[in-house]
Order: C-alpha cells, then structure tokens, then sequence
C-alpha cells in the first residue's frame, strides 16, 4: 500500500486477569474509509477499541497513527491525536443543553460564549447534516439526538478518527439510515470511521472493510465487497467445539409455561419485548440465545413479575393443581410461591438475588424469613442448607459465615443457583450462569440444571456461548431486539443457522437496504 | 413595620450567607449537612479573632481591621471545615450524611466552648459591624432600608450575586454544575471531579460560615447567648426553597427573616404559639418541595448525583 493507514494496530494484546481480552489483533484503517469490527459478546470488540480511545492500555503490541508509533494512556491523550469515540452509553449531564454538553471540559483561552459555540455547532449540523437544535436541553430529546449530541461533540473537538460502540443499537431503522448517511458523508469528508456492530446487514451496507473478531482473537479482515452473510457468520462463530455434556432425552413432558403475545416497553419507553410466544414444557431445558441485551432480561423479569407487560399473557400450568393461572395479574411473591424461580446473574452479579455483605446463611435466609413462626429469627434450617449446598456444589469458602461478596464469582453463583434450586422450583431460569467461570464450575452448573431437568422441572436457560446451548439445551428460541427470530432443535442445529437468527431482526431485517 | 423590615433583611443574611455557601457546596454533588456546625466554628473563630484584636488594640481600634480580621478569620474556620468534610468524603470515602451530622455536633460544641470561654458578649465588637453609612438616617424609609445595615448585609449580597454569575455564565460553573450532575460524564470530560468537589465545598463552607458571624455581630449586636445550630438547618432549607439559585436567595432569605421573627411583631402570640411561628420557614420550603416535585421540572432539582460519592471505576 503506498499511503500510510490513518491507524494501525500491531499485535495488540490485552489481559484482564490472566484471561485474554484480545489477543494478538492486527487492524489498520485509511483515511477516508469505514472498517467494521464484527464480533460475538466478548468477544473482545469494546475492549479493543478502549485501547485505542485511551481507556485501557494494551498489554502488547504498537499503535501506530499515520505511520508513527504513539502511546495513548488517557482519553486526553487520545483526543490529541485527533481520535475520538462515542460509547454505548452516553456521558451527557442531563440538564445541560446541547451546546453546554458540547463545549464541556474543553480548556482554551478564548472566552466563554454559548453563542458563538452554538453558532460552531450549528456549522457542524450543517456540513455532515445533522438536525439538531444546539439550545434544547438533553433531557428533552430522544436516543437518536443525545447520540446525534455525543458525535458532535467529538468533532467538535476536531476528531479525525471516529469510532462508533454499537450505534444502532438503540436507534430505529430510520434513525439507522440517518446515521449511516452522516457516517457516510464524514467518510467522504476524509475522516476515518470504525463501528462496532454485529449486526450482519449494517456491516455490509455500510463499511468499506470488516473485521471480525473472535474470543478476543483476530480472525481476519476481509473488503466488504468480498463478503456475504455466511462468510462472515462462520468467521463470527466459528468451528463447533465438543464439550461432551451428558444430555438426556426429555421425558414427561407438559406444557409448563405459555407465553403469548409478550409486549414490554423499558422505562424510556423504548420497546424490549415485541409479540414473544413460546411454551417451555417440562422436563426440558429451553435455550434462549440472542445478542446481549436483544430483551433476554426484560423476558425473564416479566415472567418472574419484575418487568411490567403491555400486553400479552403469561400461562402457568400448575402441576399440583392442574390448574392455569395467568402471572400476568401476580406479584413477585407469589410467584415465587408458584415454584417459579428466577436464579438471574446479571453482569455485575451481585446486583439481583444476594446481598453481598451478608453471609452465606442470611442470604439463605432471604427467601425464607417469610416461613418462621416466632418474632426470632430461626437460623438453624437456613445454617444446614447453607452448609449443604458448600458440600454439595464444591463451593470454596472458609465457613458459612463468610459475606459473599468476598467469594469468588464462581462460587457466588453456585450459591444463588444452589438456593433457588433448594425451593425445589417447577419453572427454573438461569440468566448467564457460567459468565466468568471456569470450565469445573461451568460443568458443576450444566450438570445442576440437568438434574433439574430429569426431576421434571421446565428449565430456561439464556446464554451466550452458543456451544454450551447446543449440547445442553433441548430446544433453542433464539432473540433478536426483542423478537423471536427462530427456534431451532438443539440436536441438530448448527452454530452458523442460530448465529444469522441472532443478526438478524425479524421486525426490520429487510429495511435497512 | 420599617423596624420589621429592617430585622427580616439583618436576619435574613445570616441565612443567605449559609445558603449561597451550601448551594456551591451542594452544586459539585455534595450534601454537607455540616453547615449549622460550620456556622457555629466560622462565628467562633470571626468572635474569637475579634475579642483577641480588640483586647490588644484597646481603644485604638481600626475599622477596617476590626472588620477585616474577623471575616478572614471565619472564612478560615469554615474552610478548614470544609477542608474536613472533603477529606473525609471524596479522599476516605465516608459517607456524606454522616459527615455532614458529624460536623454538625462538632460545631455546636466549639461554639458553646467559645461562649463559656469569652463571655458570650461581643458588643464591643459588634459596633464596627453595625455602623453604617452616615447619611442614611436623612433619607427617610429609603435610606432606613437600603443603607442602614452593616457590613456584613452588602457583603452576602454582593456574594450572592457573584455566585450566581459564576455558576451561570462562566467555563469554572458549567465544570462545577457538570461535576455535580454527573461526575462520570465530567470526568471523562477531563475534568477533576475531586478538585472541584474540594474546591467548592471549601469555598462554599467558608462563605457559610461568614452566616455565623453575621448572625452574631450584626443581628444579635454581639449577645451570643445560645446556639446557632437552627440558623444552619434554617439555610439548608432555603437553598430548597430557592431552588438551588443563589440569586433567587437573596430574596427567599428576608422571607425566611420575616417568617422567623413575625411572631414578635404580633401582638397578642402567648410564648408557646411563637414557637409555632419559627417553623413557618419549614413549612414554606416542604410546599416548594410538593410543588416543584408535582410540577417535575428537571431545572428545579437538586443536582443529580447529590450525596453519591464519585470513584472512577477502576478496573
């Protein structure tokens, strides 16, 4: 190549903890060009492109900008070599303007003036065409103007490089055109784009170049012009690896839980759950696989009577009674009581089901205060089932006594499965239960949920690992921006069909070009 | 009723002193409950510095300096409680409510030390912070409204009014309400969210104290004779009242003076219904809160991460 690459990323490795964020990935970008990265979660997209916005360090390996190598430690420094990245979630002060927002933080001697601020911003709007107005509080407007709002800001700050986390995540289809036509116009502006997406379709309407990442390794860079969906699906996911999980064919099986019709909107009034039907039958473990944040939480909150529905129903066929009852009308509780367990390991893992502070056998006792019969709290039963499930699960701790929070996050969700297991549920969810463990612990989990599958329990599993769902799984519903896209038998399905389910969205998959 | 006036304006600066200072304080994110004790250690320190100049220069004492030592000195006292309450918050991470009470008790008990230690009588003292200018007494209800008061009346106005055009027109009060709204997006921002917060509660605390001195030397004409605290609870409530808007203040201030002291203008209020009359500034800020909450305007709320520590995340 005769002209230097606005950026280049030599052999970049980074580690958290011993484990391989990103690990040896070689990119380069010309002026003037959109290069997509492409990339299952985790599989180290955010991490790399924090590298270059000055957020981590890399471990190993050079960053070079216009030939020259260069070392980037802050976002400070990232912004004097003209880079400038607008994340997933907006760093914007609510009751600021556009303008305020704008301008904040800068350092330079000229004088403070909203106006003449307003005035450059308004140039910005025009040369890229944006529509924004510079005065209007950011409060007041919608996702697509704060995010419209973020990437002023960074060219206000004369950013050449741009990198975009995941814009059209929380953009609709129109607003996605309206960017990509902005993004499109500051490419033949001559600056340097890169988006992070794993949105199929995006990739190839948009960029010049896509690279795909794996597990925090780099798979390779391809034109967009070479590509196809399949191509870039295998170079996505990859080869099937075998994990050996004992599976048992399902047996007794009865429908447990009609979903139908299932609208929920989050408290922006954005749109998360959109017309889910599905049945989870007993004895079986239903997958449900999807992009992280395609509305797996909203599904098992709404059922676990956490999340308000809009509309639909939610059936439950009691066993006991034979009995259907709708919990769409029941609060958490009873729920609960309906043997309806949620074991959800959110991403920070201590957020929802134990108490970090407290120790093992008072979050024992967080589900069955309820049950004693004096004004004293009755601490032998929940002591012995603590003390059981330390045996039962292998969990490493000095004694029951100790606050959660100090156990590693392997045994923290042993724990939290091992309750909610220990109710002895008819309906069993388990969001993301082997996030961050290692392989032992991951199989102690796989073979718990197992277990609960042969005693007849309708289990529900969201994942991410789309190896772990086909070996363990029975059936696979998989998500797509709060739609179901498909459902596939686990036995026979392949990672390449379920990866283009997840990319695409059933409501507006052929829109967007 | 001229009198009535007048007494509401001198009261009310106590409390505007205190407001505008919790106000800066509160705009960087921090809830210093620790004002009523700030008021009692800067009226400590302004007395103290007072009874120690005035002792040593006799007879011979200089206006100016009689004035001047005493405001450095309560500025000096606040900010080192200022200077304590960041440390404790931003540096050690404590909590700010706990703080803030514990700076609270602290105060009252410098305070009530310094009234048993000096005597409790500043009149001596007091005179220079009263005097004011000459030819007020001939212009009539004019001059006994605006140019009557001492000292201390122009100088919380004057700070009022410089506050608000700091945290309204200027790069250092975008910073400050940034820092305060939401330090992770100030912080990544280039801002130093730790700075600031310092910065702005030491200033903030140093101007609150000044309330205390005010309160002492110029309402009270130097008989300090029982505990402050009510006069900090009394500015914390009016920066609620104000809407977190120092310029606001400067009148909610002399409403808060009016309401408080009604009940002696009164004829008629038997002792115990004059207690009853000192909550009416209570009373007034809990219906600015059922109003500005009812009408939900995100100007008129308190900066969002008030009271929330700010740690980088550190990974």
């Amino acid at each position: 190549m005769a002209e230097t690459a606005a950026i280049e990323l030599k052999n970049i490795s980074k580690y958290f903890g011993g484990k391989a964020a990103n690990k040896n990935v070689n990119l380069s970008i010309n002026t003037g060009e959109i290069l997509s990265i492409l990339g299952e979660n985790g599989s180290g997209k955010t991490t790399l492109m924090n590298m270059i916005a000055g957020i981590y360090f890399p471990d190993e390996g050079q960053i070079f900008i216009d030939g020259k190598a260069v070392v980037i430690r802050s976002p400070k420094d990232a912004f004097k070599y003209k880079i400038g990245m607008i994340h997933q979630h907006f760093k914007l002060v609510d009751v600021f303007s556009a303008t305020e927002n704008i301008i904040l933080g800068i350092e330079n001697k000229e004088k403070y003036d909203l106006k003449a601020a307003a005035e450059k911003v308004k140039e910005i709007c025009e040369r890229y065409g944006f529509d924004i107005d510079p005065m209007k509080k950011i409060h007041e407007m919608s996702v697509s103007e704060k995010q419209t709002v973020e990437i002023i800001k960074v060219l206000y700050r004369g950013a050449d490089i741009l990198i975009l986390d995941e814009p059209t995540a929380v953009l609709t289809p129109q607003e996605t055109q309206k960017l990509f036509n902005v993004l499109r116009k500051m490419r033949d502006d001559g600056k340097s784009i890169i988006i992070i997406t794993h949105k199929l379709h995006e990739v190839l309407s948009l960029s010049d170049k896509v690279a795909v990442l794996r597990k925090g390794e780099y798979v390779g860079t391809i034109n967009t012009a070479e590509a196809d969906e399949s191509i870039l699906t295998e170079m996505m996911v990859g080869k099937k690896v075998s994990l050996n999980i004992d599976r048992s064919e399902p047996e007794n099986c009865e429908e447990r839980l009609v979903i139908k019709n299932l609208n929920c909107v989050d408290r922006e009034g954005v749109k998360v759950l959109n017309d889910v039907s599905f049945t989870a039958y007993s004895g079986e473990i239903l997958g449900i696989a999807g992009i992280a944040g395609s509305g797996q939480r909203e599904l098992l909150e709404a059922i676990a009577g956490l999340q308000k529905v809009n509309e639909g129903e939610i059936l439950y066929n009691n066993p006991k009674t034979g009995e259907c009852d709708n919990l769409r009308d029941k609060t958490p509780m009873q729920i609960r009581d309906l043997g309806v367990r949620l074991s959800f390991v959110p991403e920070d893992r201590l957020g929802m089901g134990l108490v970090g502070n407290m120790d093992i056998i008072d979050n024992m006792m967080l589900r069955s205060y309820r049950k004693g019969h004096s004004m004293f709290l009755e601490r032998k039963g929940p002591r012995d089932l603590a003390e059981k499930i330390i045996k039962d699960l292998e969990v490493v701790t000095p004694d029951a006594k100790t606050p959660v929070r100090r156990l590693s996050g392997g045994n923290i969700q042993k724990i939290l499965v091992g309750r909610e297991i220990a109710a002895a549920p008819t309906v069993l969810m388990a969001a993301y239960p082997v996030r961050g463990l290692d392989i032992g612990a991951s199989y102690t989990i796989y073979n718990l949920l197992n277990k609960q599958k042969e005693k007849g329990v309708a289990v529900i599993f969201v994942g991410e690992d789309l190896d772990v769902l086909i070996e363990l799984c029975d059936r696979i519903i998989v998500i797509g921006s709060g739609s179901i896209t498909g459902t596939v038998d686990a036995r026979t399905a392949t990672k390449e069909e379920i990866g283009l389910l997840m990319t695409k969205s059933a409501a507006h998959g052929g829109e967007a070009e | 009723m001229l009198a009535f006036l007048v007494s509401s304006i001198r009261l009310g600066m106590a409390f505007l002193f205190g407001s505008t200072g919790e106000t800066i304080t509160e705009k960087s994110g921090h809830l210093n409950l620790g004002i009523p004790g700030v008021m009692c250690v800067g009226a400590s320190c302004g007395c103290f510095a007072e009874y120690l100049y005035l002792s040593e220069a006799g007879p011979n004492a200089n206006y100016f300096l009689a004035v001047f030592i005493p405001i450095i000195a309560t500025m000096l006292g606040g900010a080192v409680m200022g200077l304590i309450f960041s440390f404790l918050t931003v540096t050690l991470r404590a909590n700010q409510n706990v703080t803030g009470l514990v700076l609270t008790t602290f105060g009252v008990g410098v305070s009530d030390y310094m009234i048993a230690e000096t005597g409790a009588v500043y009149s001596k003292g007091s005179r220079f912070f009263t005097s004011s200018f000459p030819f007020a007494e001939d212009l009539g209800w004019f001059g006994e409204i605006f140019l009557s008061h001492g000292i201390l009346i122009y100088l919380a106005i004057i700070i009022a009014l410089v506050s608000s055009f700091v945290l309204t027109k200027t790069r250092v009060g975008l910073n400050l309400r940034a820092v305060g709204e939401n330090p992770a997006t100030a912080d990544a921002a280039g801002i130093n969210v730790s700075r600031y917060r310092y910065a702005a509660t030491c200033i903030g605390c140093a101007i609150a104290g000044l309330g205390g001195l005010s309160f002492i030397m110029d309402y009270l004409n130097g008989n300090w004779e029982y505990c402050i605290d009510a006069i900090g609870w009394l500015a914390i409530a009016l920066v609620i009242f104000t809407v977190w808007k120092p310029s606001v203040a400067i009148i909610g201030s002399i409403i808060f003076g009016a309401l408080y002291i009604a009940s002696s203008y009164i004829t008629g209020v038997s002792f115990a219904s004059k207690e009853i009359f000192k909550m009416l500034p209570y009373v007034v800020t809990i219906i600015v809160l059922v109003f500005t909450s009812i009408r939900n305007k995100r100007e008129n709320q308190p900066p969002q991460s008030l009271g929330l520590s700010y740690f980088r995340e550190e990974r």
